[in-house]
């Protein structure tokens, strides 16, 4: 789950990283109030889950909170990256002296937490990782002792040559860390990490990503999730135990486990067809979920014809030919639907099939091929 | 032969008389795996019920812990189906109960738990499989975790597999061409798991029953560019792979943690091209499987 960058700052500040002080907004006569309070320049900045918002527009430098309230007018409701701001936050503007980039990730090959950090922070740090990676050091963390001491000290000398600004560097460090381990991170990252002209050291950026599995003994950071900034259907979906991504094709695909997912999505591409999602029913065996996953695919009107691709294992294929009957016998489908079921109670799942109108195949090539024949027919049977 | 389990596997099942453990219990025990014991805690002392293959009745006796079980009955492979809150206690309970291969099958466990886990097993010398993942096979030997026995058929493939449906459904492919498996191998989906696909290969390599392997692979992270290397660096057997997720967008998670791309690391045809580097023939549908695979085994 991401966080916006007003909400890891607020958990940032609780470990003690100094954040400039700042408020959100969702009207421009708030960030004009908000700057008028800080009585001070200030940025006003989109709060959106993508990348990239600074180079398309989302962040404003105001001197003034009449110009704060004319920024904010302009950002607000604007796209960036097909998302709609909604919300800005209004925050200080500091002094920038330099900028360097602290982050953590967990990293597969070393399996731990690794520290990123480079003295060339700022928003062109993609482009240093690719052209001069000597530019960034990496450090993994063994958990069960922390980040040591001497660790965090190594890392703030390779940002500041001098020694305060090297504590400075990494007090915050330490503070990230716990941070990052406290909320159940698989990301954190400042970016710009600031010191000022007077030698303070500043976090005027912050990111957070939570392990959705930590969501359950985490409900305070569940609490912060942000519905308004997600697509409807993806909400939908994770209110069902589904996971459901929406993509641009006409081919709706309802497939049990990832990795067969992605690999349906793929074949329909292969055919030249263009998948309309990816969407996981998981391993259980409930018919509700494929009611569920056919009212969400149903909602987009490009789809042009419906794919399930089920391989029966823990999920029964019995379960899932009942969902469908009950599905389409609720709301009658106004595009095609092709079915391929196989392994766990296969005989079953095609009786029901058959007795309800349905006809269904066994192999998935065959299937896909015929899905996306029909979807290029525009949905309409031969 | 086979790899990582065999008619010698003595598996003790942790969350026994849970639903899910209970059930696949019960699966393992009619395809003919030894499930000698069952762990839950407050329980020991019960008796598990299930029929084998041959419809005998067998009873299962079940200990409060992982200790208990292994000094009673000699288990030497430990499979877990506890709440994925639970799922890291377990893993070290078996390492440290003296455990040498652990199969978590549980999903949903926090990635941070791992980062302690991963050392812990190593440094009590056991091999953890997944978690997140199906367990393996060896057909007609021994079955611990959840792959659906009757899809498979023993014979030479070494399969090794990041999915779990998705390795049902090339396995079903190999089977229904009456291709055979020494064992198949599910090691998960999650970002940090205990086996990764070299432990997967070295182990086919080493295996004198194995003839070539079929390896599906998917987006994120770079396990499967570092399998290409060790293919062809240290391979002699043949290895036909997969990648999933070529049409996936960048930077969305597709239900697997592993599953995500960040930045150009991790793409499919990025991984396509390192298979293709080190001479690792790419089924391009899961179908192309059957013919790359045979024309290796004549």
């Amino acid at each position: 789950m991401n966080l916006h960058e007003y909400q890891s700052k607020e958990i940032l500040r609780r470990f003690g990283v100094v954040v400039p002080p700042g408020d959100v907004a969702t009207t421009p006569e708030q960030a004009e109030a908000i700057a008028a309070k800080f009585g001070t320049a200030v940025m006003v900045k989109a709060q959106v889950h993508v990348g990239g918002r600074g180079k398309a527009g989302g962040v404003k430098f105001c001197p003034t909170p009449a110009d704060a309230k004319e920024k904010a007018a302009a950002i607000l409701g604007m796209k960036i990256k097909g998302i709609t701001v909604e919300k800005v936050l209004v925050t200080v503007a500091a002094d920038i002296g330099s900028e360097a980039y602290v982050g953590i990730i967990v990293d597969r090959a070393s399996k731990k937490p690794v520290f990123m950090v480079s003295a060339a922070g700022g928003i062109d740090i993609e482009e240093v990782a690719a052209k001069t990676p000597e530019k960034i050091r990496y450090h993994p963390v063994d958990v069960r002792y922390g980040l040591h001491a001497y660790e965090a000290m190594q890392l703030g000398f390779f940002l500041y040559p001098d020694v305060k600004l090297a504590r400075r560097a990494a007090t915050v460090m330490q503070q990230l860390f716990s941070a990052f381990m406290a909320s159940g991170c698989s990301l954190a990252e400042i970016n710009p990490l600031v010191v000022t002209p007077q030698g303070d050291v500043l976090a005027v950026d912050g990111k957070m990503v939570i392990d959705d599995n930590e969501l359950d003994r985490h409900p305070e950071i569940e609490a912060l999730r942000d519905e308004s900034s997600e697509a409807p259907s993806e909400v939908a979906a994770r209110h069902a135990n589904l996971t459901f991504i929406k993509l641009d094709g006409n081919v709706g695909c309802v497939v049990n486990g990832a990795g067969l997912a992605m690999a349906t999505m793929d074949l329909v591409k292969y055919y030249g067809g263009e998948p309309a999602n990816f969407l996981d029913i998981g391993g259980s065996s409930n018919p509700e979920k494929v009611v569920q996953a056919l009212r969400i695919i149903t909602s987009d009107a490009n789809v042009k014809a419906i794919l399930f691709n089920i391989f029966g294992g823990i999920t029964r294929t019995d379960d899932v030919a009942n969902g469908i009957v009950t599905a389409t016998k609720a709301n009658p489908l106004n595009v095609p639907l092709v079915i391929r079921l196989t392994g766990t109670n296969e005989e079953i799942a095609m009786k029901i099939l058959q007795d309800n109108g349905f006809t269904a195949s066994s192999d998935m090539d065959e299937a896909v091929k015929q899905a996306v024949a029909l979807a290029g027919r525009g949905g309409k049977a031969a | 032969m086979s790899i990582f389990i065999d008619r010698t596997t003595r598996l003790v099942v942790q969350g026994i008389t849970g639903r899910d453990g209970s059930f696949h219990t019960r699966q393992m025990i009619a395809y003919g795996t030894e499930v000698v014991a069952g762990v839950t805690p407050g329980k020991g002392g019960q008796t598990f019920e299930a029929v084998s293959g041959a419809g005998e009745s067998r009873g299962v006796p079940v200990f409060n812990t992982v200790e208990d079980a292994v000094r009673a009955t000699g288990a030497n492979t430990s499979v877990i189906y506890v709440p994925p809150a639970f799922a890291c206690d377990a893993i070290m309970e078996a390492a440290a109960s003296g455990v040498k291969l652990v199969v978590c099958i549980t999903e949903g466990v926090p990635v941070l738990d791992m980062t302690r886990v991963y050392p812990f097993v190593k440094e009590h010398g056991a091999r953890l499989i997944g978690p997140n993942c199906p367990g393996l096979i060896s057909p007609g030997k021994s079955s611990v975790g959840i792959v659906p026995g009757r899809i498979c058929i023993p014979g030479n493939v070494g399969v090794v597999s990041r999915s779990g449906t998705l390795t049902y459904e090339i396995v079903h492919l190999l089977t229904r061409a009456g291709i055979g498996q020494a064992t198949c191998v599910g090691i998960g989906g999650d970002p940090i798991n205990g086996t990764n696909f070299i432990d997967c290969l070295a182990a086919f390599e080493r295996d004198p029953e194995t003839r070539a392997v079929a390896l599906m692979g998917e987006i994120g992270g770079t396990d499967e560019q570092e399998a290409a290397t060790f293919v062809k660096e240290q391979m002699t057997k043949p290895v036909v792979g997969f990648i999933a997720g070529q049409t996936a967008p960048p930077g969305r998670r597709m239900g697997h943690a592993g599953a995500i791309i960040s930045g150009s690391a991790g793409t499919a045809a990025e991984k396509i091209e390192a298979f293709q580097a080190a001479g690792i023939a790419v089924a391009r549908r899961p179908m192309d499987f059957v013919e790359l695979i045979q024309a290796r085994l004549h």
